[in-house]
Parts: structure tokens; sequence; C-alpha cells
């Protein structure tokens, strides 16, 4: 089973070298890109069969014993959030071909999808806080060059903006890991559980909020958020959806391994974790509602939303990291349909302004109904994945007594659903635009194949709400691994 | 020594977050360099006093051992300065783009966010004449 570990960061790798190869057949790169994700996922789901019976693998790449080498690590938090990502990743792809837009005209694109894919594998899987960086640094290297893809001025200003904010996350990154290291030296994840035990409380606590800062750049939460509506909404629709689905939640997840695993319970920041995401929410739905894009609109949601991961965090109790683990799960697939429902409607009307837009839901009636189910699941109306996920966050609130942070995420739920009415109201309700207004007749090229992606992705989150039963004993497990990490750290130290 | 390198360090992130915070692109890249400089400086000396370079042949004792300067934070920092330098090459070739597009070195305010304004502003017009 241990061969397995390396792979989800391996095969994209290698499937980007041969994409960069193949480049100038578009239809090999699109084989080479689609059959690295689907054997991604395969071997996710292996793994996660495994690694949920029998507790966590880990692998030292290169033979290195743990402290010194390069641990690779698979547990139930990892691995369930690796097979989500891969397989919206791979929905995207489709979506790409389908859409024709900078896929087809950029040879740069499919290697650059797979490394970002290789990146967002490592995220999950290190078991290294430095290879974390490295691992964080192959996904934005990626991401820079997908954000800015065809270099239209908007995308430049934007993508300036992107850059510069990832870069000064990443110094931070830098800064602590040098901190860290001066007082503990070791990066090793599993050793430094140990390690900063035995730290004076000021430096854990100072290290504690040091890395809250560089994951809350990453995961856009109050008020480190404001480069994440500028930036997205400006790259290529299948950029962002994948963006909007992953990138974020990878900085929620290195938040959520950081807190539990390095710092004993008294050191975590909890307090000021919940007042943060209690404004994320805020903050970021009030933003929303503001909007008149369709895109920017939703990027605030992406905000928004960061806010309930981080409050089950906040809780630090097993039923918090539970739905936030669950949440996190349902957020990459709801709101990567979304974007993607997003970028349909703009392929077809050329326009993604609500203003312009009118009348969708009698010109593209399947479409109107895959956009309210994912809408939905975000309010979190019953019985949809949303609702599970933010049941979960609201039990564990009142079991631990946090009153204020319920009260808080049930008012931003309210406001999650007015802004979605917003959109359908405005784009899917109303007259049908004009004829000649319309562009091509009977949709734009590839619309099949778009739809298909969208509809495989919102079946996806059906699924999500469907076998919540079962994917909610697997959260609840995980999150009782992220409490007690024993099983994790025996995996690691003493293999 | 480690005393004014790590003066050294604060001076240099000091400098490089002031470029950083400018307008001009061309400052903001230059910022980064002294901060990714700065930074880096900080990460060599996470290793502690330095002392002979850690390499072990067939007479190395445990004296000699003792005398190696951590090998770690050395491995760390060329990783960190090889994607400094990956990413510092990206944001010129960005810059220069952006140059070309609009023949001017600042960073241009977000569209959306000023009509945004420009409507709350209208907004509060109206609510004061009712």
């Amino acid at each position: 089973m241990t061969a397995l570990v390396p792979l989800p960061v391996l095969l994209p790798l290698l499937g980007a070298a041969v994409s960069l190869a193949a480049g100038r057949s578009r239809g090999v790169q699109r084989a080479v890109g689609v059959t690295t994700l689907a054997a991604v996922s395969a071997v996710a789901a292996a793994l996660l069969a495994h690694v949920d019976g029998d507790g966590p693998v880990a692998v030292q790449v290169g033979g290195w014993p743990a402290p010194v080498g390069i641990t690779l690590v698979a547990d139930r938090t990892s691995v369930v959030l690796l097979l989500a990502s891969v397989l919206t990743m791979l929905a995207v792809l489709v979506f790409a071909v389908g859409e024709g837009g900078a896929e087809r005209t950029q040879a740069g694109f499919h290697p650059l999808y797979l490394v970002l894919a290789a990146g967002v594998a490592a995220s999950f899987l290190t078991g290294d806080l430095f290879n974390l960086f490295v691992a964080f640094e192959v996904m934005l290297m990626a991401s820079y060059a997908l954000i800015t893809l065809g270099g239209r001025p908007a995308q430049v200003r934007s993508g300036m903006t992107y850059v510069v904010i990832s870069l000064v996350a990443s110094t931070l990154f830098l800064l602590s890991l040098a901190l860290v290291y001066a007082a503990t030296g070791t990066v090793n994840m599993a050793d430094l559980h140990t390690e900063v035990a035995d730290l004076p409380a000021g430096v854990r606590s100072g290290l504690a909020v040091l890395l809250v800062a560089v994951f809350g750049i990453k995961s856009a939460v109050f008020p480190l958020f404001f480069w994440l509506p500028d930036s997205y909404p400006t790259a290529a629709a299948p950029v962002t959806a994948v963006f909007a689905g992953l990138l974020t939640k990878i900085g929620v997840y290195a938040m959520i391994r950081s807190q539990t695993l390095l710092f004993p319970p008294e050191t975590r920041p909890a307090g000021l974790l919940l007042v943060v995401a209690g404004l994320t929410m805020v903050v970021g739905v009030l933003g929303a509602v503001a909007q008149n894009d369709v895109r920017r609109l939703l990027s605030f949601h992406i905000v928004s939303q960061i806010g309930y991961m981080v409050m089950g965090l906040g809780l630090f109790t097993v039923a918090g990291l539970a739905a936030a683990v669950y949440f996190i799960v349902h957020q990459i697939v709801v709101k990567t349909s979304l974007f993607l429902v997003a970028g349909v409607v703009e392929r077809r009307t050329g326009t993604g302004h609500l203003d312009r837009l009118s009348g969708l839901a009698r010109v593209e009636p399947l479409l109107a109904g895959l956009f309210l189910l994912a809408a939905l699941s975000l309010a979190g109306i019953p019985p949809l994945s949303g609702f599970v996920g933010k049941l979960g966050l609201v039990e564990a609130g009142l079991d631990a007594g946090s009153y204020a942070i319920v009260a808080v995420s049930l008012a931003v739920s309210l406001l999650t659903l007015f802004s979605m009415t917003k959109i359908w109201s405005n784009a899917f309700w109303g007259p049908p635009p004009e004829p000649e207004a319309n562009g091509t007749e009977g949709g734009p090229p590839g619309r099949r194949l778009m739809l298909a992606a969208t509809g495989a992705l919102v079946a996806l989150s059906l699924a999500v709400a469907v076998g919540a039963g079962p994917l909610y004993g697997l959260a609840e497990r995980a999150g009782h691994d992220l409490v007690d990490p024993t099983t994790y750290l025996e995996a690691v130290l003493a293999p | 020594m480690t005393g004014l390198l790590v003066v050294a360090a604060g001076v240099l992130c000091a400098c490089g977050t002031y470029l950083v915070l400018g307008r001009q692109l061309s400052r903001v890249i230059i910022g980064f360099g002294l901060l990714g400089h700065g930074v880096n400086l900080l990460l060599v000396l996470s290793g502690g006093d330095g002392g002979d370079p850690a390499f072990a042949g067939p007479g190395t004792t445990a004296a000699d051992v003792d005398r190696f300067a951590d090998p770690l934070p050395q491995a760390f920092v060329l990783t960190a300065i090889v994607i400094t330098f990956g990413v510092v090459a990206f944001l010129l070739a960005l810059a220069h783009r952006s140059w070309r597009l609009t023949a001017d070195d600042e960073v241009e305010d977000d569209i959306e966010d000023r009509r945004i304004a420009a409507a709350a502003r209208e907004g509060d017009r109206a609510g004061g004449d009712a």
C-alpha cells in the first residue's frame, strides 16, 4: 500500500512532462490529462479504502528516516480531500475541453493543469512543514501561469495582485519556517508535535498565530481576503472554477493540520479563530450581495464559506472538525459546479453581468436546473449536502457552547440564499433574450460536453448528500484522528 | 557575527517591505528581492552558529560531527532561493507585459471596485434627497 502514496504527486508530474512534449497535438494532451487524473482518482480511492480501514500510511521518500527525510503521509482527512479535489479537477478538465477557450488556444494549459494537480496532491500528502512550502510553491507557480494565460490586460492587472499577495504569504511562510526551525530544530510535523510542547508558552502562541496568518492569506479569511474577488474572476472560466474549488480549501486544510497536529490544546488560538470565522462569513456574504457580476458574486461567496470551515476548526472538538472536513468536501464540489454554470452562461450569452442577463431558464432549462441544485446546496437547503455540513457545524457549535458563532452562521445562510436568488431572478427568470442577441443558434460548440461536466459535478454533490451517512461517519473518524493524532504519530515516527 | 547577520536580515526585510508597499511594479519586484534575501538569511541563521562543512568521510569522528554546521537549513535556503528566483522572473515577465499594454509602471485600480463604490455614492445621494 505504501507504493501508492507518492503516486498522486508523481503521476501528474509525469503526465505534465508528456503533455509538454506533445504540445503540438491537443488530442494527445487531452488523452494524457484525462487518463492521468482518472488514474490519480483511482489511486486516491484505493488509498481512502485502505487508510479508513487500517489507519494512516507514511512513506519516507528516498529512505531517510522520519525527522530528516521527506515524509509523505496519507490519513483520513488528507485522502478524502485529495479524492474530492482530483475528481473535481477531472470534471473541470472535461469542461475545459468542451469550452474550447484557453484550453484550445494555449499549448501550455494541459501541462500547467497537471502541475497544479501535482501541487495540490503534494500539499495534502506532505508530512513536513518545509515540503508543504514547496508543494504550495509548485501549486502557486502553476496557478500564476494559469491565471494570466492569454495575457489580456484585465488578467495582467489582476494576476499582478494575485502573484504579489501569494508572494507575501510565501515569504511569511518561509519566515515562520525559519522561526520554527530555530526554536525546535525540526520541520517534520509529527516530530514537531512533541518538540513544540516543550517550548515556552509565549513562543508557542507566537508560532501558532504566525501560521494562522500565513494560511489565512492563502485561504482568504477576514481581513486577508481582499485579493481574491479581485483576481479570480478575470481568469478563463475553467481556471476560475478550479481555483475557487481547490486553492483556498488547501489553505484551510493546512490551517487545520498545523493547528491540530503542531500545537497542544492550551496554545490553540480558538477564540481568535472563531472571531475571524464570524467576520469572514459576514463580510464575504455582504460583499457578495453588492455584486452585479456572476463570477465576482460567487468569488465573494468563496470567502464567506471559508468562514464556516474556520468555525469548525475554531471549536477544536471532534464534532467541529468532522463537520469542517465534510463541509470542505461539499464546498470543493459545489463551489466548482457553480463556477462552471457561470462559465456556460458566459459562453452562451457573452456576458456575466446580471443587468444584461435574462430568461435563461427558457433557453437553457437543464443549466437552470443544475444551477438551482448547486445554489440551494450552497445556501444549505435540506436535503442537499450544504445542509448536512451546516447542521453538523451548528450542532458542534451548540455542544461547545459557542452560541454567538452559531447565530452568525445561521444569519449568513439566509443572506447566502438571498444572493443566490439574486442570480436566479436576474439571469434565469424574466423574458427570454431576443433571438438575435442569442449568439449562435442552438448554443456554442462543445455545449453538451460542458453541460455533461457540470452535471457530473452536481451529481457528485448529490452523492455527497445521499451518501451523507457513511461520508459523515468517515469525517467523524477523521475529526477524531485530528483531535487525537496518536495513530498519525505512530505511522510517521515508529513504522 | 550572528548578531550582525540578524540585524542585516532585519534591515533587508524593512527595506523590502517599504519597497513592496509602493505602487510602481519595478519597486515592488526589487522589494521582493530584498525581502527574499532577508528571509533567506534568517533561514540560514535558524541553524544556529556556523561550523565546519558537513562532509562525513571514513575518518570522521564524533568530535568532528559536533563541529559541523547544521546542513538542513542550508538545504532549505537553496530550495527557497531557486523558488524565489523563479517567481521573480515570472513577475518581471508580467511587469513587462503590463508595461507593454499600458505604457505605465503603476498598479491599476480595479474597475469593478470603482463602479460599485460609485454606485454606493449614488445611492447615498439619492437617500439624502429623499
